[in-house]
């Protein structure tokens, strides 16, 4: 850049960029984000170095309801029963729990935002339908269908991934919708919205350059939470026997069978995948935590 | 000032808006008429709720159509504006009547860099597409004086100062060369010393390549530097017009009457200074008569009885009051 007599001006940051900053000066910001990434690494890795199929499991050569305890060379222990390796367990499971929450994420934000913009900059007719659509998705009560849907693959042998995934996201976009329609709805009446459509920009870019952006904070700050959300469901579903298949392990299931010998001692077979559900909700709520108030402008520095 | 253009920028003519609300349908503004000829420049005076800003938004095609009744005429270019589509209107905002707001931090949006704004609005125009279009906002900084425009294309409004952002925003306005620029209020969020600089920038932009300037404020001094004619309005009408020197020097109606004498200046030192009684009717019940009759020192029964017309007088000035020719020369 040319130097001038005023001398060199601020880098531009945009408030993105301002938000990122705030963010990675918390310690609570990066420090999720630390635990999020180690268990992704350990998930990858691990189902990568020690995969797991549960159709070519050896019959143990006898039944034993106590696992082996955590030792060199199993640093989680060993299940009772079918006697598999829970390390293993629970690398393979946390990446389907991890590929339900990411998956039920993306797809609640999409579907919610598209209908939350069309809703509030169309307004109107269109408006109102597509709020009593979301009207009626919230009055089904969510768990009586995933356990009536449940029923039904269970006679297939169970629920797979991506139908758990469509049954979240039929009943986690509302809430997504309701919140960026009355951001759209907000900031659709500020000045510089009446000031770009004075100046002839076009409704199109309007919308998606000047209300758009300016409306997914929330989303944003949200979208940490349905991950965890999701996994958290789907572990507790599955607890209830209702979730994915047990022969596709997921943190929940894995938990589901273990509470059934955890009288006998397990206590690693529940322990393991219980602490990276609990390490995934916290993570993730601390990165959700921490981009509410980056992305806050009262906050702004 | 010289004013040699013989098509005038733009031709309001009996424009009536009327806004629908739950308590019915209330008149607004009243038969109000002015012409801008290319390069002049006309500001509209009056306090709040004169119907200042709904008349300029009128003009531009902004009010929400099913919450407004406009009548009367526009005549953009020779071509009536009212009751054009949404179409045929984004066209001419921007390209043809840009619009420059009062407050310029709530006016520009707070997540897009000043270059890529104004190209937009290029772009919107097909004065450009985008790769000219940002080579040319910075064009357009400079037009306004802004220092350093190649860094500064690249900045977001809060990096700016509030007179750096107002004249932003008079470079977006000036980006789809437009035949005439509203400024609503565009210097009544800024510091003393910056409005000065920037009414004087958007004077001189606009004077240099010949766009009409309609200037809605509140500030007589405003007026008095920078335009070259005025329109007062009271309650939703224009109550006199004409040549803003003249007009300041010798008002010929009791309200620009007073609210001239309101201002403290050096010509009139020595003398105390006017108020105005009683406050701006609302629209909802607009008195009978003359609507200015309940708070005017000259007030006759006549005044109660019949509404004035806005007569043409000599000097190319036209007064909305029944006593005009004694009114005119009280002040000095």
């Amino acid at each position: 850049m040319s130097a001038t007599t005023q001398g060199q001006l601020p880098v531009s940051e945009s408030p993105w960029q301002q938000a990122r900053r705030r963010f990675m000066q918390t310690r609570m910001g990066p420090g999720g984000l630390v635990i999020l990434a180690s268990i992704f690494v350990f998930v990858i890795i691990g189902s990568l170095v020690l995969p797991y199929d549960f159709y070519v499991v050896p019959q143990p050569d006898e039944i034993r309801f106590i696992g082996r305890p955590p030792a060199w060379g199993r640093p989680f222990g060993e299940t009772g029963m079918l006697q598999l390796d829970v390390m293993t367990l629970v690398a393979n499971g946390g990446r389907t729990s991890l590929i339900i929450g990411f998956a039920t994420a993306i797809g609640s934000i999409t579907i919610g935002t598209l209908v939350g913009v069309i809703a509030g900059f169309l307004g109107g007719k269109i408006d109102s339908y597509l709020m009593r659509l979301a009207d009626v998705f919230l009055m089904i009560p969510s768990l009586f269908v995933i356990l009536f849907l449940a029923r039904i693959f269970q006679g297939e042998g169970g629920g797979g991934v991506w139908s758990l995934v469509l049954v979240f996201v039929a009943f986690g976009w509302m809430g997504l919708a309701r919140l960026v329609r009355g951001q759209v709805l907000a900031i659709r009446e500020m000045e510089f919205v009446e000031a770009a459509r004075a100046l002839g920009v076009p409704p199109l870019r309007i919308a998606l350059r000047h209300i758009l952006p300016n409306a997914i904070g929330p989303l944003v700050v949200s979208a940490p939470f349905i991950v965890g959300g999701a996994i958290i469901s789907e572990a507790f579903i599955s607890y209830l026997g209702f979730g994915i298949n047990p022969a596709v392990p997921t943190w929940g299931n894995i938990i589901s069978e273990s509470a059934k010998f955890l009288q006998q001692g397990n206590w690693w077979w529940i322990g393991f995948p219980g602490l990276f559900i609990v390490l995934t909700a916290l993570s993730v709520n601390m990165i959700g935590d921490t981009l509410r108030s980056a992305l806050d402008p009262r906050g702004r520095k | 000032m010289s004013v040699g253009a013989s098509v005038p920028a733009v031709e309001v003519k009996d424009l009536n808006i009327a806004f629908k609300t739950a308590a019915g349908v209330i008149n607004v503004v009243q038969n109000v008429s002015f012409t801008i000829g290319k390069g002049e420049c006309l500001a509209v005076v009056g306090e709040s709720g004169a119907g200042k800003s709904v008349s300029a938004l009128a003009t531009i095609g902004l009010l929400v159509k099913d919450q407004s009744i406009v009548t009367g005429s526009v005549l953009f270019r020779g071509e009536e504006l009212l009751g054009r589509p949404e179409s045929y209107m984004r066209k001419i905002r921007g390209g043809g009547i840009s619009m420059i707001f009062q407050e310029p931090l709530s006016a520009l949006n707070p997540v897009t860099t000043i270059g890529e704004q104004i190209a937009e609005v290029l772009v919107a125009h097909g004065r450009a597409g985008w790769g000219e279009a940002n080579k040319k906002a910075i064009e357009f900084l400079e037009l306004v004086e802004i220092a350093q425009a190649p860094q500064r294309v690249k900045q977001y409004p809060h990096q700016l100062s509030g007179g750096m952002r107002q004249r932003a925003m008079i470079a977006m306005a000036l980006a789809g060369e437009p035949e005439l620029i509203i400024a609503d209020e565009p210097t009544t969020a800024l510091d003393v010393t910056i409005q000065a600089q920037v009414l004087d920038l958007l004077r001189r932009t606009t004077r240099e390549r010949g766009t009409a300037l309609m200037l809605i404020t509140h500030d007589l001094g405003v007026v008095a530097e920078t335009a070259d004619r005025i329109a007062v309005m009271y309650a939703g009408q224009i109550v006199e017009e004409g040549p803003a020197k003249e007009v300041l020097r010798a008002p010929a109606s009791p309200y620009a009457l007073d609210l001239i004498a309101s201002i403290p200046s050096y010509a009139r030192r020595g003398k105390g200074l006017t108020t105005i009684q009683g406050a701006v009717p609302s629209p909802a019940n607009f008195p009978s008569g003359c609507r200015f009759h309940p708070r005017c020192r000259f007030a006759v029964k006549a005044c109660a009885a019949s509404v004035p017309d806005l007569a043409p007088r000599t000097g190319d000035r036209s007064v909305r009051c029944f006593r005009a020719d004694e009114i005119k020369g009280r002040l000095a």
